[in-house]
């Protein structure tokens, strides 16, 4: 017996492993916008972390568009919802594969991208931290916005405009603790707040939505 | 005993297209003719009448309908969302109608308040565009509303767009103090607080008599807007019964 929890995390973990390419797209996004950004400024070095945490950002929305995509295609989103198993675990249990597959590498390839756009390795610790207490929270709003704009045929840009609002307090924190550098406890309480509100609210609103995209 | 229930019947009457049409004309020609009376007060008062404010001169009037604009906008996205959780709830079609009439006029009346905002940032903050909690917040709003009209766009099937533009309603108003006071925490501490030296007197008292009437105005205003999009709504809606044919045959008359 195993816990829906952790019967849904081993299965999406194990279909991202076998179909690599879609997994590390998002990762690949992120470090070409890196890339890109640091192109772009050439001459000056000092751009700071804050394009580091809006590439995040814009990375997640982009990889939360296909977290029920194929799941709605072969049916088995519907055989989830009509299971008697609590939703609630099954859908944090997607989370937090989602998030070790988006979130994480993200986060930890995060402090290689403040160096790569400022020139040096400042602040990087607590980047790396309030990523991994702020893409969860993304990973959670992104959900949201996936299961709302499921089956429209248009998920990407719309999806991106109806997660944005929502992005912002996470963003905010974010920035604000990797600005603040070793004394920013209080935005990091702030981002875990966040991410505690979050994980509670989110599956509900995630099932809701899916429970919309099936009925009708 | 016998009031007991007005509240739930006002309620479950409210949730009737056909009771609302017939009862809302008279309220919508009301409230429309107090709000251009208020807004018609109030503007010449305080465009016409009140000195000007000491530090901002002249630029200081734009206040009575940039304040107005502002609180409107997120008393419409509250009301919106209340709706919203109606909907949810209870499957009114009619709070769904709500939404879809109340969040363009939102919409409008946000990018009045950004704007404005924008227009009298210039030449009292020396900036159109500050980071602060009102500012931020503002935009989120504009951008909310952005999601709900793309939302309901973006889905063929109205029950499910309705069911999903509630939901989305919903799930947005969480963010609205959030975003607040994640604005207020951080970004605003980096301003300069002189910027807002100039804001303080402008709630003399002077002020305060035509700001109120506009605020009232504005509200009374876009409450007949609202119910005016409403019944189009019902109408358009609705359009396939009989008693709606029965108004379009003697209106056509």
């Amino acid at each position: 017996m195993t816990s829906p929890l952790l019967a849904q995390f081993r299965r999406d973990l194990l279909l991202a492993i076998r179909s690599r390419s879609e997994t590390v797209n998002p990762l690949a996004f992120f470090a070409l916008g890196v890339l890109l950004f640091s192109l772009a400024h050439a001459g000056q070095a000092n751009i700071g972390v804050g394009a580091v945490w809006a590439l995040a950002l814009f990375a997640n929305a982009l990889a939360a568009e296909g977290m029920f995509r194929g799941d709605d295609e072969d049916g088995t989103l519907e055989q989830l919802l009509i299971h008697r198993r609590p939703l609630f675990t099954t859908i944090l249990g997607k989370l937090f594969a989602h998030w070790l597959l988006v979130g994480l590498p993200i986060s930890a390839l995060s402090p290689l991208a403040a160096m790569a756009l400022q020139g040096s390795l400042a602040n990087g610790g607590t980047l790396l931290a309030s990523l991994l207490l702020g893409t969860p929270t993304l990973t959670c709003i992104g959900a949201i916005g996936a299961a709302l704009t499921l089956g429209t045929g248009r998920g990407g840009l719309l999806l991106t405009i109806l997660a944005m609002p929502l992005y912002l307090p996470v963003l905010i924190f974010g920035v604000g603790a990797s600005a603040l550098g070793n004394d920013a406890a209080f935005p990091l309480l702030a981002l875990a707040a966040l991410l505690a509100a979050a994980a509670t609210v989110a599956p509900f609103a995630v099932g809701k939505a899916l429970a919309i995209s099936q009925e009708y | 005993m016998i009031r007991r229930g007005w509240i739930r019947e006002a309620f479950h009457r409210s949730g009737s297209p056909r009771w609302f049409f017939a009862a809302s004309r008279r309220w919508m020609i009301g409230l429309y003719g107090v709000g251009i009376v208020l807004i018609l007060t109030g503007s010449i008062w305080g465009l016409g009448f009140v000195p000007p404010e000491r530090y901002q001169g002249e630029s200081a009037r734009i206040l009575f309908i940039h304040v107005p604009a502002a609180f409107l906008a997120q008393t419409i996205y509250v009301a919106v969302a209340v709706a919203g959780l109606v909907y949810l709830v209870w499957r009114m079609k009619m709070a769904d109608m709500l939404i879809a009439a109340a969040a363009p006029i939102g919409t409008a009346i946000t990018a009045a308040a950004l704007a404005t905002g924008f227009i009298w940032g210039i030449p009292t903050w020396g900036a159109g565009w500050v980071w602060d909690a009102r500012t931020v917040s503002t935009l989120a709003l504009l951008l909310l509303f952005f999601g709900l009209l793309a939302l309901r766009q973006a889905i063929p099937r109205p029950e499910r767009a309705a069911m999903a533009v509630s939901l989305l309603a919903v799930v947005g108003v969480v963010n609205i103090p959030i975003i607040k006071y994640s604005v207020e925490w951080f970004i605003t501490l980096h301003q300069p607080s002189s910027l807002e030296i100039g804001k303080a007197p402008t709630i003399a008292a002077v002020y305060l008599w035509p700001l109120g009437i506009n605020i009232l105005g504005y509200y009374c205003f876009v409450a007949g807007a609202t119910i005016a999009a409403l019944r189009a709504k019902i109408v358009a809606r609705e359009g396939t019964t009989d008693w709606v044919q029965a108004w379009l045959k003697k209106t056509a008359r």
